[in-house]
């Protein structure tokens, strides 16, 4: 029974609002970061192999890319990357915690979701100045 | 398919405003969601005047007074205003409840009201619950045996008994469902949280003898495993139960019975 009897029943029927009206729930946000971050990880990818590529094709063009990659743009783009790559993959972890039937009173789920946000921006930072030698290395 | 935004008739434009406050009182403003059938306008949002001293506490109470005071034309449904019919689920002040379990305080500003989401609207904040109810019967939530019948009634352990508390009490309410994003985009092929938590409730019985049958009804790429476990379900539910859990425990069973 799609529409109802009589008057001006073959009146299409609105759909209600959705998304536009839903609390943003740290739960809800965190499976939409998720989906976009695995789909920045193809992205990602891409430009793990043109470095690989470039290495294999020779100094020259190795240098070429290192070049762009170290560039600030460059490493702006890499460090989005670093991070889409651990929030991504801390978010594996967590859907497998839950895939166990673990964790998933109200509480302990968004105690993990907070958890993976807060150590993916962490470790992004700490691999970041690792890299670029403001802590550890050199030493 | 996932659509981010609404269709042209479904958008919503700012309504009327009714019963502004002019006396001293308690005064507090309710933003519902409007749709007639009987004209030829778009979906609005009417706002609405109370003063709470003389109305009661709940959301539920507030329509009811605007129903029978300000504007008989506000339509919605409810029953038993105790939170065991589940007729008043609606979305209020961004998620879905209970009308009649919300108290009226507990709301910050104004309070606002729509249909449960991503739903056909029958009329204000009616919607048409015709597919969630179809979905329910494929589910067949009726007791299924092959053992000949006991002359009296079924049998079933106190401990198994209570392996269906926090299942039997769903009073089907839509809310957990309607919460869904996978079920906003998908409501034609996933089943959703409400019914997957009933078709976990019958695997989960003790006397029930399909349960084969049941997990292979399950077995398809929408029905069950639309749901990615984005937990607004369990957020949503008004009755406290944990539909992404009984979710989870019906993906486990399905590849217990592989392995």
């Amino acid at each position: 029974m799609a529409h109802a009897e009589g008057g001006s029943a073959a009146r299409p029927r609105p759909t209600s609002p959705h998304i536009q009206i839903y609390s943003p729930m740290i739960n809800m946000m965190m499976s939409i970061i998720h989906r976009i971050t695995g789909a920045a990880l193809y992205f990602g990818s891409l430009l793990l192999a043109i470095w690989l590529i470039a290495a294999a094709m020779g100094p020259d063009a190795f240098d070429q890319v290192n070049v762009l990659f170290g560039s600030l743009l460059g490493k702006i783009v890499l460090v989005g990357y670093t991070w889409a790559l651990l929030h991504h993959m801390l978010g594996g972890i967590r859907h497998f915690i839950w895939d166990t039937g673990r964790g998933m009173e109200i509480k302990t789920a968004d105690m993990l979701c907070w958890v993976s946000i807060i150590l993916s921006i962490a470790l992004t930072t700490v691999i970041w100045l690792v890299a670029t030698g403001v802590i550890g290395g050199a030493a | 398919m996932v659509q981010l935004t609404l269709p042209n008739n479904s958008k919503i434009k700012s309504g009327k405003t009714w019963n502004k406050p002019e006396s001293k009182g308690k005064w507090k403003e309710f933003r519902i969601y409007r749709w007639s059938p009987d004209d030829d306008a778009n979906p609005s949002v009417d706002n609405y005047w109370l003063n709470l001293e003389d109305c009661g506490p709940m959301v539920l109470d507030a329509l009811i007074k605007i129903k029978g005071d300000i504007d008989s034309t506000l339509t919605f449904r409810r029953s038993c205003r105790e939170g065991i019919c589940g007729s008043c689920s609606m979305n209020i002040d961004g998620t879905n409840t209970l009308a009649c379990l919300q108290a009226i305080e507990d709301v910050k500003g104004p309070v606002k009201i729509y249909p449960l989401p991503h739903m056909e609207v029958v009329k204000d904040l009616v919607p048409d619950m015709t597919n969630f109810y179809a979905q329910h019967q494929s589910i067949e939530p009726w007791l299924q045996t092959k053992s000949p019948t006991p002359p009296k009634e079924w049998r079933q352990s106190h401990e198994d008994r209570q392996e269906l508390d926090s299942l039997y009490e769903c009073i089907l309410c839509a809310c957990c469902s309607t919460s869904c994003p996978s079920y906003w985009w998908n409501s034609d092929r996933y089943l959703g949280p409400a019914v997957l938590l009933q078709a976990y409730r019958w695997v989960n019985d003790s006397r029930d003898e399909a349960t084969g049958e049941r997990l292979d009804n399950l077995e398809d790429p929408f029905r069950l495993y639309r749901c990615h476990t984005i937990m607004n379900c369990t957020k949503a539910c008004p009755k406290g139960l944990n539909p992404a859990k009984a979710i989870a425990e019906l993906k486990k069973l399905m590849v217990e019975r592989r392995v």
